[in-house]
């Protein structure tokens, strides 16, 4: 069934992902990440969709591209934002709120 | 025409509104303009209504206009609906001419007040509300009335609100009126339940009948008789009655055009209305008219010996009032509906015309109404003298002037009613004389305060002499039109004995045009009415001539001899026989420990300690606790997201089948079932002979196969989950032998 490497290649981004999220330490990176799970999301959505003739997984996949696009709009200002202020996108310095 | 009537408090009340906004905006003029012009503007359309619409089916239940329905829930069901019939046509037109007239004299008496704006405001609403009162044709229209006068009186009461006297004057009337309000909610409740409606001609209309008003509620006394005794506590507190009259002589604090059309004319008379009103209740229990006959009967009594002693011009002409309130609520307590509605219109003009010459002195006096420092003013003030020696005579009781058949009326009707029946005959002639004296006593210190503040030397001192000076056009034109009605207005209501001197015969105007109102005027025999004439006008005479002994030009020998002799006594007189004192020490201070002890134990201990103490410990522990896990390291927070997410998807998406299959053999027979969560989504197919082919499928987790010779198989079930599309293949071998 070669929908399996599909499924696997959607498993291996989606950790890529979750790894990079969780350890990189630079904003911009977590970022990516986060637009790499995404995409790892997609694909499984679309592999299962055509594996089982469905469209709702085509749809869906629609609709995360569109999610996406708005997180990676309001995300990058976030960080553009903190940047202007503290000229460097760390985030484990980005912690005002717990002193 | 008829559709005019709601344009009545309307009017008022939309003066109210624009003062209320855009008053500050306006000159002085323009708003006494605007003020007044609202107010002349009802009375012209009352005018026209009672005139010319009223008479044509006044006793078809008079003019009647559906503004809208204004709610109806279950049984209840509430027009905004007003009735002019001849009793609220007459109250109409008072409210609204005396209204007027005080608005004209308003605008002179407050000329240099600041506030003139908020006050002309209030002016309005009171009278747009008391018309809503007055012309209200169901008891929660009426209530609305009743509170928004309540309201308009506490404004004004508290006008002067920078002293704090006024100010709590104001409370201590809104407050003694709401023990009143109570009452009337309560009596309004019973109607309603015993009747099942909340409109005034329905109630009415079910107590002519009896019916569920007659029967028995409490104490062997009927519904009717417990909603009458609740309603006359309403009255007794708008019409400052004993035991609630204590509000009354504190809100002279206001302005005295606010005595005079508030706390004298209109307002305080709503009791005697509301009475009136729900006259066929009353009927149905003569135990509740005695009550009120008997209240009236010692209050206008008590009141008129408190009135002795005043030495402060306005609080005589108060305690005259719930004197002169009394005498009303005698009136309709025997039954003598017409001669309470008598009395109180023709007391409208002589106490606001007695009130508005207050206001014209104490203008002169420099604000200053203590009695002891006037006298003498007749020569200095000539136009208020006059107006004040018609209204004295009319409050008296001297023949010919209003006052003397409109009391006459009362005290007559009070020995000749019938109403109580066998065991409570004695009411009738018991109130009567207890009015015999309180009008001997009204002449007495009317005529007093009339000696001290008009005749004799003046004791005020250089500089008020200097300052005293007539009022303005605008002041003494309300006082003559006042005066001429103190004079003329009891000729409304001659009475039978007197008509016949000149030739006519039957009931008095009056009683005759209020009949389709309040029912048939009381009979009098001709005996007992010039009996009572000649009675009443030796007691008014008496009053005066003994007032005249005493302080004819000043403080004369016996009078001062008098104090001397019972010092406690006139300072007891002098101090209202100290009921204020005894409230506060019966009802006040009680009360005041009962809310501290509340305060203490409720407020400080329960709620703040308590509820809000634990409370807030509790979100303080909390608090602590997670605050360990506020790390403000983003990708901590995305860490536990990314756990606990997973955790989730192995829950939810985890095969809801198990699981074990337990294979029975028994000969060549297989029984297959499979031991596990139950679920609607899962579906089982078995397949027993290893061809491929399910050979039993469905919800059923359990399947039995015959199979044809021993051998060994190999059993297929396919567990399938239509939520996640998973499926989970269980294969199993099984020998037969």
């Amino acid at each position: 069934m070669p929908g399996t490497y599909y499924i696997l290649l959607s498993l291996a981004l989606f950790f890529i992902g979750t790894a990079g999220a969780l350890l990189r330490r630079n904003a911009l990176f977590v970022l990516m990440s986060l637009e790499l799970q995404l995409g790892a999301g997609s694909l499984a959505l679309l592999t299962f969709a055509r594996g089982l003739g469905d469209q709702k997984g085509h749809v869906v996949a629609f609709f995360v591209m569109a999610l996406a696009a708005a997180e990676a709009a309001v995300g990058l200002a976030i960080v553009v934002s903190i940047f202007r202020v503290r000229r460097k996108i760390d985030l484990d310095t980005v912690n005002d709120l717990r002193n | 025409m008829l559709s005019r009537l709601h344009m009545i408090p309307l009017l008022p009340l939309l003066g109210a509104a624009y003062l209320i906004l855009f008053g500050r905006r306006h000159s002085r003029k323009a708003v006494q303009t605007i003020a007044t012009v609202a107010v002349f503007a009802a009375c012209v359309v009352s005018l026209d209504a009672f005139f010319f619409g009223l008479p044509a089916v006044a006793h078809e239940g008079g003019i009647v206009e559906l503004v809208y329905n204004w709610f109806s829930a279950g049984g209840i069901d509430v027009d905004l609906a007003f009735r002019m019939d001849p009793l609220s046509g007459l109250l109409c037109l008072v409210v609204t001419f005396i209204g007027t007239l005080i608005h004209i004299y308003s605008a002179g008496y407050m000329a240099h007040d600041e506030d003139y704006a908020r006050f002309f405001a209030y002016l309005n609403l009171f009278c747009g509300a008391m018309l809503i009162l007055v012309l209200g044709d169901s008891l929660p229209v009426m209530f609305i009335g009743w509170e928004g006068v309540g309201l308009a009186s506490y404004l004004l009461i508290g006008f002067w609100y920078k002293e704090t006297a006024n100010a709590s004057a104001g409370k201590k009337a809104f407050i003694t009126n709401r023990v009143g309000d109570f009452g009337f909610l309560i009596g309004m409740f019973l109607l309603f339940r015993a009747t099942g409606t909340l409109d005034v001609q329905s109630i009415l209309g079910a107590a002519g009948s009896g019916g569920p008003l007659a029967a028995p509620l409490w104490l062997g006394q009927s519904v009717a008789f417990w909603a009458a005794v609740f309603l006359f506590i309403g009255a007794c507190g708008k019409s400052a009655q004993i035991p609630l009259y204590v509000w009354l002589p504190d809100a002279m604090a206001g302005p005295t055009p606010v005595s005079a059309l508030i706390h004298a004319a209109t307002m305080v008379t709503a009791g005697v209305y509301l009475v009136a009103r729900m006259s066929a209740v009353y009927m149905l229990a003569p135990a509740s008219l005695a009550i009120v006959a008997i209240v009236g009967a010692v209050t206008a009594l008590f009141a008129a010996i408190i009135g002795f002693a005043q030495n402060d011009f306005k609080k005589v002409l108060a305690y005259s009032t719930v004197s002169q309130l009394g005498f009303m609520f005698v009136g309709v307590g025997t039954a003598n509906f017409a001669g309470g509605i008598f009395h109180l219109f023709t007391h409208a003009f002589f106490k606001a015309g007695l009130f508005l010459c207050a206001g014209s002195v104490m203008h002169a006096m420099g604000g200053s109404g203590d009695i002891t420092k006037m006298g003498g003013l007749g020569k200095k003030l000539p136009w208020t003298t006059r107006v004040f020696q018609a209204c004295w005579l009319a409050i008296c009781g001297v023949p010919v002037f209003s006052g003397f058949f409109s009391k006459d009326a009362i005290i007559s009707g009070a020995f000749a009613t019938e109403v109580y029946g066998h065991r409570l005959a004695f009411v009738g002639p018991l109130v009567g004389t207890l009015l015999f004296v309180a009008a001997f006593g009204t002449a007495f210190y009317m005529s007093r305060l009339y000696c001290l503040v008009f005749t004799g030397p003046c004791r005020a001192d250089e500089h008020t002499q200097h300052h005293i000076h007539e009022s303005p056009a605008s002041m003494v034109f309300p006082l003559v039109v006042l005066a001429v009605g103190a004079i003329l207005a009891g000729f409304v209501g001659v009475p039978p004995a007197l008509r016949e001197l000149f030739g006519k015969h039957g009931e008095s105007t009056l009683s005759i045009f209020l009949e389709p109102a309040v029912g048939a005027p009381l009979e009098v025999s001709h005996h007992t009415e010039w009996l009572m004439m000649g009675l009443s006008t030796l007691a008014a005479l008496g009053g005066i001539g003994m007032a005249y002994v005493f302080y004819g030009g000043g403080y004369r020998a016996p009078a001062i001899a008098f104090a001397k002799k019972v010092p406690a006594l006139v300072s007891l007189v002098r101090d209202k026989f100290r009921i204020d004192e005894l409230y506060g020490f019966l009802i006040i201070r009680p009360l005041q420990a009962l809310c501290r002890i509340i305060f203490q134990v409720i407020d400080r201990i329960l709620i703040d300690k308590i509820l809000v103490g634990a409370g807030a410990f509790l979100a303080d522990l909390v608090g602590r606790a997670f605050r360990f896990f506020q790390t403000g390291d983003v990708q901590r927070y995305l860490a536990v997201f990314a756990i606990g997410l997973a955790v989730l998807v192995w829950v939810a998406a985890r095969p809801a089948s198990p699981d074990e299959v337990l294979l029975k053999v028994q000969g060549k027979t297989v029984t297959a079932s499979i031991e596990g969560p139950r679920d609607s989504a899962l579906a089982y197919s078995f397949d027993f002979d290893g061809d491929g082919t399910p050979d039993r499928e469905g919800a059923n987790p359990n399947a039995t196969w015959t199979y044809s010779g021993p051998d060994r198989y190999t059993v297929t079930i396919v567990i399938q989950d239509s939520r996640w599309h998973t499926r989970r293949i269980i294969k199993r071998d099984v020998e037969i032998r």
